[in-house]
């Protein structure tokens, strides 16, 4: 088996450049000429905008210019695009109102953008910032979802700032389920605001071509042709034709780096109007302040259950924090993508939801790492123990009786959602094993006798992910197709070049896209090279996120790389005077069936740049581009299991435990899945324990506005994680694959609370779990 | 950052002299605070004057009783010394805990009581140790120094050159960190010479302060057991998103106590 074969632990051919300082990102990128942008930023939560005063800015050393909104109004430069369309229970379309990248009336939330002033330099256009001179009138701001709603209006098009007022499912079908239950049990919670924080933060750079009138922009994307899309079509109307968008090397993005934003935007608008490269760097207060934050919802969930404790009907009322602004996708998140799922592992028969979206003064909210899946599976874990607990059932139990059970495939949720395969059964025994789950009363009993009180928790998660459905998607409001594509291109000595238009910013697709690649066409790792991120090289592609990559990028280079197979079979049979029929392709050779007769890969190759001899109906070349459109979501599916010990004297809980089992159906590098494993569950920790984005209801100022209050998870606070996989192949895509970035998000903050909850005895608490929370509690449990 | 003018003496004369002769000039030690600061451009100063090459502010030594620890001495080195870990190791883990490696490979002991940052640990290794701070003009018992919330004894343009901490007969500190910027919520050092015992608390209030109940608790019975609760008064402790005065305050006697057991009481 070759080095680089489907399945094997390959290490990742991309982080020799990154670990030895030898990446290239946006910042690293000088033009000749550039200016530096610095934006003059809103310090109100909500206030309008009387004047700008730029004379004192103008004519600080180095400055170059200082634009505010009117100035782009002036060039017709328009709103900032929400890209999904969400249909309201009335039938009317979700409010979507004007979110113009520098503000022209008002601004809505701190950090929002005023001005923007370039300079010679960095320094020189801080200089210049820090002297212009806003006149704000004060307005009062709300920063909370359950006050938006007849709080301060932020809109005109949205006066009691509602964005939508959504539904999903068959409520009375959920009615008649809950009058005829058993037992109910009922659970109000929080999905606490999360900043995304990828390690790079956000940048730009923008270069007009007077030659050419054309432009150049890098931005930090993990999806350029997406960006192209929007810029293009709805905000700059500069043709495609005349926009190059370079996505390079990328230091993580978590969804954060989806969007189109106020800052590229006005780079690439400003470099033509100043005739320079206008550059922006993003630095870390900015990204905590402008960065579209994930989560933040406001829940009631209510589960029904009949004498055996089988679910019948689930009902779910949520209120979801959009910020001041529908960023780019904002509104599918907390509805497409999160009460779809709320069907979970389950065979629950009725299901109902609705989705209040709100306006606040906040940063607005849009996808991040889970999105909507780890909002509907929190509700959905954190109650389905609460169940437990009330009805004194065994946590596993209580599942294992409502799993969809493997026979039941594929199975139509009351959600909308076909799951086309899973086993979740399985998942939940291996970790069972994994974490010795009998063992654990003697464990607590020895953690008792220290002391300490300990506690386990499980999560028995699903997720829709490789998105999506073209038809499906469009359906339910989106703007735009869910495909991929994918070009591979043999050169004339061999050697191949992938151009995808996944993009990858952590993910490893280097290595795991070459793996495929190696493996489908017999050709040597080394001679594979995976070229991504540029809309000048590959063809219009849609980018990386919702755990899309390998499940739809991967099958469009399937699908180029089959096309490469049959074109090869046409030139090795007329090479070797054999029928096309009779040629068999297998570990990069073309043999004439039953003989020894072949050509390789190389040869067939070369031949197809230097045709002497060759098919007379053929084409020359071998370079072949696919579109995969997927036929459904895929489910990747598991168990997650943790075990905490609280210290009630500090309230400290230690993560002593972590088991993950996931289906990720068929496993490209397992290293790299795993890898994904341990990252994902790390921000769910995140979630659940230390991270939490708080604005003053007050001032509205962010009050976790840097490291020093908004707590990141490190090393330290992570246990040694044991992941196991079981497989189940997905049943639709031509690599059985699934996705795997996402879960450990969605899995872990309910496993942690199950497992926090568990060691005080009490039904519930609020994320994130902090010291201080979690010794109140257990002070309270000890005094009962 | 804004511009400003650069000195680096190799003297503590030339530093001096440089810090009297500027506008608006600041010492910088490590660079630990100052330099975010600048960054972020909260502070602009006309001059700085770094002490990074003034040989005589360098250097750890015993010397009556006493570890003298000069003012630019590096928490990596105070942490790693055979000296401070033979002599005082509470104080070389009370250095080995503070920031990450990177701070402590800059940040400097007489930065950080210059600073007095609320949150610092080494004020209260200073008054829990009944440490001695050593300025260019006179030494200023540590119990003295510490006078507010990033306010000290430090009179204008005063260097502080050492400090030299009275050998303990046990001691050790405790932190709990803030989760978030690992500085700390409370950190208690607790220090047992002779008769006497010192219970110093960073983190809780607005400046390091010496916890009287639990002095006197142990004072009579130096062992985890006898600490109580401590003294101090909830309306003047911090309260924040992380941790509410009432919680912090909780967390002085828990500190203390962990303090006591490491220290062998």
């Amino acid at each position: 088996m070759p080095d680089g074969s489907v399945g094997q632990a390959v290490k990742r051919r991309e982080d020799r450049r990154f670990l030895t300082g030898k990446g290239r990102y946006v910042d690293d990128i000088h033009r000749p000429g550039e200016l530096t942008a610095v934006f003059v930023r809103s310090p109100h939560a909500h206030a309008t905008v009387k004047s700008v005063h730029i004379d004192a800015a103008m004519a600080s050393p180095g400055v170059i210019d200082v634009f505010v909104g009117a100035d782009m109004e002036q060039d017709s430069i328009g709103s900032l695009p929400c890209g999904w369309t969400v249909t309201d229970r009335h039938g009317e379309p979700h409010k979507s109102p004007p979110h113009f990248p520098l503000v022209r009336d008002k601004a809505r939330y701190v950090g929002d953008h005023i001005a923007v002033v370039l300079a010679e330099t960095l320094e020189q256009a801080r200089d210049g910032a820090e002297l212009v001179e806003v006149d704000y009138d004060e307005l009062p701001a709300n920063v909370e979802i359950v006050k938006a709603v007849g709080g301060p209006p932020l809109h005109e098009e949205a006066p009691d700032n509602l964005c939508y007022d959504w539904v999903l499912g068959d409520e009375a079908a959920v009615d008649e389920a809950f009058a005829k239950a058993h037992h109910i049990t009922k659970l109000d919670l929080v999905n606490n605001r999360l900043i995304p924080n990828p390690m790079e933060p956000r940048a730009a750079i923008a270069e007009y071509d007077g030659g050419l009138d054309s432009y150049t922009l890098w931005s930090t994307s993990q999806n350029p042709h997406l960006l192209r899309l929007i810029l293009s079509a709805f905000v700059t109307g500069i043709p495609e034709t005349k926009l190059r968008i370079i996505a390079p090397d990328i230091g993580g993005g978590f969804g954060s780096k989806i969007y189109c934003y106020a800052e590229e935007t006005v780079c690439l608008w400003a470099s033509k109007r100043v005739g320079r490269p206008v550059r922006w760097t993003s630095d870390r207060s900015e990204s905590f302040l402008a960065d579209a934050h994930g989560r933040d919802h406001v829940t009631h969930v209510e589960l029904a259950m009949n004498e055996t404790g089988e679910f019948i009907g689930l009902k779910v009322a949520t209120r979801a924090n959009m910020g001041a602004y529908l960023s780019s996708f904002a509104s599918s998140i907390p509805t497409y993508f999160y009460a779809t799922l709320l069907a979970g592992q389950y065979r629950t028969p009725a299901i109902f939801c609705n989705v209040k979206a709100v306006f606040t003064n906040t940063a607005p909210v849009d996808a991040y790492r889970g999105a909507g899946r780890s909002e509907a599976t929190y509700p959905l874990e954190r109650i389905v123990e609460v169940a437990a607990r009330e009805l004194g059932m065994d946590p596993a139990e209580i599942r294992r009786k409502n799993f969809i059970r493997p026979d039941q495939f594929p199975y139509n949720t009351p959600v909308a959602l076909t799951y086309d395969i899973g086993n979740y059964e399985a998942s939940l025994d291996e970790a069972m094993r994994m974490i010795n789950y009998r063992g654990f009363s003697g464990r607590k009993a020895e953690s008792q006798a220290r002391g300490k009180l300990r506690g386990i928790g499980f999560s028995a998660y699903i997720e829709a992910c490789g998105i999506a459905p073209s038809s499906v998607v469009g359906s339910l409001g989106a703007g735009v197709g869910m495909w991929e594509t994918a070009q591979v291109r043999f050169n004339a000595t061999g050697t191949v070049s992938v151009l995808t238009g996944s993009h990858a910013h952590g993910q490893g697709h280097e290595t795991t896209f070459s793996q495929i690649v190696s493996d489908t066409l017999g050709v040597p790792m080394e001679n594979v090279e995976i070229v991504h991120g540029d809309t000048g090289q590959i063809p219009m592609a849609m980018g990386t996120y919702g755990s899309r990559s390998l499940a739809v990028g991967g099958s469009a280079i399937m699908r180029a790389c089959g096309k490469i197979i049959d074109k090869g079979k046409k030139i090795a049979a007329h090479l070797l005077e054999a029928s096309v029929e009779d040629i068999e392709f297998k570990d990069g050779n073309f043999t004439v069936a039953g003989t020894d007769r072949s050509k390789s890969m190389a040869e067939v190759a070369f031949t197809a740049y230097v045709p002497h001899n060759y098919p007379e109906d053929l084409e020359p070349g071998l370079d072949e581009t696919a579109f995969y459109d997927p036929l459904n979501f895929t489910y990747p599916a598991g168990t997650h299991i943790c075990e905490v010990e609280i210290d009630p004297e500090t309230g400290v809980t230690e993560i002593l435990d972590w088991v993950a089992v996931d289906d990720f159906g068929k496993v490209i590098n397992p290293l790299i899945v795993e890898g994904q494993v341990h990252g994902g569950v790390a921000q769910g920790v995140g979630q659940a324990m230390l991270e939490h984005g708080i604005y003053d209801s007050g001032s509205g100022q962010l009050l976790t506005g840097s490291y020093m209050d908004y707590c990141m998870p490190r090393a330290d606070d992570l246990p040694s994680f044991k992941v196991g996989m079981i497989e189940t192949a997905c049943a639709h895509n031509p690599l059985g694959v699934k996705g795997c970035g996402e879960v450990g998000a969605i899995a872990a903050p309910p496993a942690l609370i199950n497992a926090i909850t568990d060691a005080l005895g009490i039904m519930h608490l609020e994320m994130p779990a902090t010291p201080e929370k979690v010794w109140r509690l257990a002070q309270t449990a000890a005094a009962e | 950052m804004h511009d400003f003018g650069y000195h680096r003496p190799t003297t503590l004369a030339d530093a001096a002299a440089a810090l009297e002769s500027a506008e608006d000039g600041k010492l910088m030690a490590g660079g630990q605070t100052m330099i975010p600061t600048l960054k972020q451009r909260l502070a602009q100063p006309s001059d700085i004057v770094d002490l990074g090459a003034v040989e005589a502010l360098t250097g750890i030594r015993e010397e009556g009783g006493a570890l003298a620890i000069g003012a630019m001495t590096t928490h990596a080195e105070v942490a790693a010394s055979d000296l401070v870990k033979a002599r005082i190791p509470a104080l070389a883990n009370l250095a080995g805990g503070i920031g990450d490696p990177q701070v402590r490979h800059r940040g400097t002991i007489g930065g950080s009581i210059a600073n007095n940052d609320p949150a610092a640990d080494y004020p209260a290794g200073c008054v829990g140790l009944g440490a001695t701070i050593h300025t260019g003009k006179r030494q200023i018992a540590a119990d003295d120094f510490f006078t507010g919330l990033f306010e000290t004894a430090l009179e204008e343009n005063e260097i502080v050159t050492a400090v030299s901490f009275p050998l303990p007969g046990q001691a050790a500190y405790a932190k709990f960190p803030n989760p978030a910027s690992r500085y700390a919520i409370v950190g208690v050092m607790v220090a047992q010479t002779g008769d006497s015992v010192r219970v110093a608390v960073t983190g809780a209030g607005p400046c390091v302060f010496r916890d009287r109940a639990i002095e006197a608790a142990l004072s009579s019975n130096f062992s985890a057991s006898a600490v109580g609760t401590s003294s101090a008064d909830e309306s003047a402790l911090n309260s924040d998103i992380h941790a509410s005065a009432e919680y912090r305050k909780h967390l002085i006697g828990v500190m203390a106590k962990r303090a006591v057991a490491a220290a062998g009481g």
